[in-house]
């Protein structure tokens, strides 16, 4: 039996788990979800490095309670070493680095996006392969072939702005507020999808996304139209969105023979391109993996279920290895 | 002050920019949501000789990339104070490299005194894909730079 204790502090979230065997979840824990402003005294600052530090030993203490295990019983430290901000990543390689240090233990540093590509394992440790992946968040839009642990290509992605980067911003553009994701999925759903004809950019250009010009769009449609119902805007929008990232996971699914379409990141919370994949697996007779939004976010337990894979494969990362925030997707073509 | 057309147009201008542009430059950019900051940066980057894909950093507040000059990008639009802009430590970084700031505008007293402001504008009445793109040099540096000199004639 292998205890592993997964950090993740690469951008917004302070994040830990305890992870047994790579797919036991024994606990979860993610900063913004629990009441840590309580232990802390005051607000948490969302980016600052400064905030990751403050937060980063409850998180722990916290992941170590929920898991009723003491540090005694951890048997592998892990944290994501790249890519992310420098000060933010530094956080938690450096905690990591330190209790590897104090208990003796190895230590592994993980790839933030080979961590969230594990979220899949940890949901169905049996899910068929070849799978096919959309990791779409905030920061990335990634298709990304997998054919099992450590085999990864990445196919498309995109090439401005992520697609919930272009939610952010389309919720600010109609004063919905942020982050906007949420708000716009619950609007969409009382709103005409066809009120508003966005283009689909690039839809038959490969597998590649551009959701920039479609954030524009929505900026110039609101000035040429501001009385529209902001429910057809947001369904429109969204559905602009999801039936570019459908067609290409699809895409994606062609070119690798994928048996199973996964999604990952904090967008495949979104219920409509939750619902339009899962259409799409029956319809191609391919079967679907929607992880819990628990670890489709920015979470500790797929760092320590990748570490799981990378202890096996390639051993302790060494302790004067640091953070690295442009870190490549280790690919195997 | 100048004009484009299409976004590949604000792409070339920020090429166009990218020659005369050395280590320890700061451009900083500011402009309507959707104008084409991230475009200028592909368009400098680019011209820079960085051949990787430079999308937005939004979330990612910093990226870096190599090229014939390093180029840091970074976008304040989510943060929300000058404390975070000081907190990513500027000061340690910008010597060795140009930088670009997105959405600057909201902490210019955490950034370099020393910088170009590149205001990126829409213009609804003239058509969607048209931008009126300005630029005020701030310190020595930009005393004499000249945005409709780089631009040319188009």
């Amino acid at each position: 039996m292998t205890t592993i204790l997964g950090i993740e502090t690469s951008c917004d979230e302070t994040a830990a788990a305890v992870v047994v065997d790579g797919v036991d979840v024994r606990s979860n824990v993610i900063a913004t979800q629990v009441d840590l402003h309580a232990r802390f005294g005051g607000v948490v600052p969302e980016i600052a490095s400064r905030a990751h530090l403050e937060l980063v030993n409850g998180v722990i203490a916290t992941a170590l309670e929920d898991a009723r295990m003491t540090l005694a019983e951890v048997d592998v430290v892990a944290a994501t070493h790249g890519p992310g901000l420098a000060g933010a990543l530094l956080v938690g390689v450096s905690a990591a680095k330190a209790l590897a240090l104090v208990l003796d233990v190895p230590y592994v540093g993980v790839h933030h996006l080979e961590a969230h590509l594990h979220a899949a394992w940890l949901e169905d440790p049996e899910v068929e392969l070849p799978m096919a992946v959309l990791l779409v968040s905030g920061g990335h839009t990634l298709f990304v072939a997998v054919d099992g642990p450590g085999r990864y290509r990445i196919l498309g992605g995109t090439v401005d702005d992520a697609a919930g980067e272009a939610y952010d911003k389309v919720a600010r553009t109609l004063g919905l507020g942020y982050p906007g994701g949420p708000v716009i999925d619950r609007l969409a759903a009382e709103g005409d999808p066809r009120a508003v004809a966005f283009a689909r950019p690039m839809l038959h250009e490969g597998l590649d996304t551009s959701f920039s010009g479609l954030k524009t769009a929505v900026v110039l449609e609101r000035r040429r139209n501001p009385d529209r119902p902001v429910a057809d805007v947001c369904a429109s929008f969204q559905e602009a969105v999801v039936d570019t990232l459908v067609h290409k996971l699809l895409g994606t699914a062609e070119a690798c023979g994928a048996r199973t379409l996964v999604l990952g990141g904090g967008v495949a919370a979104n219920s409509r391109l939750r619902a339009r994949v899962a259409e799409a697996a029956a319809a191609t007779g391919r079967g679907v993996l929607l992880p819990r939004p628990a670890l489709c976010t920015d979470n500790g337990a797929m760092i320590a279920a990748a570490a799981f894979a990378r202890l096996a494969a390639d051993g302790p990362t060494p302790l004067d290895d640091g953070a690295s925030p442009g870190l490549r997707l280790p690919e195997v073509g | 002050m100048t004009t484009t057309n299409a976004v590949e147009g604000t792409r070339a201008l920020g090429r166009a920019l990218a020659t005369v542009l050395r280590p320890g430059d700061v451009i900083v950019l500011t402009g309507d949501l959707g104008a084409g900051k991230t475009a200028f940066a592909q368009g400098v980057a680019d011209g820079l000789g960085v051949t990787d894909r430079v999308t937005s950093p939004t979330f990612t507040i910093v990226q870096e990339y190599a090229g014939r000059i390093p180029v840091q990008h970074l976008d304040l639009y989510r943060l929300g104070s000058v404390q975070e802009v000081l907190d990513l430590g500027l000061d340690e970084t910008v010597e060795e490299r140009v930088t670009i700031v997105e959405w600057g505008d909201v902490a210019l007293e955490a950034l370099p005194d020393e910088h170009l402001e590149v205001v990126i504008s829409l213009v609804p009445d003239a058509g969607d894909d048209v931008r009126a793109i300005a630029a005020t040099g701030r310190g020595a540096r930009w005393a004499t730079f000249d945005l409709d000199a780089i631009a040319g004639p188009r």
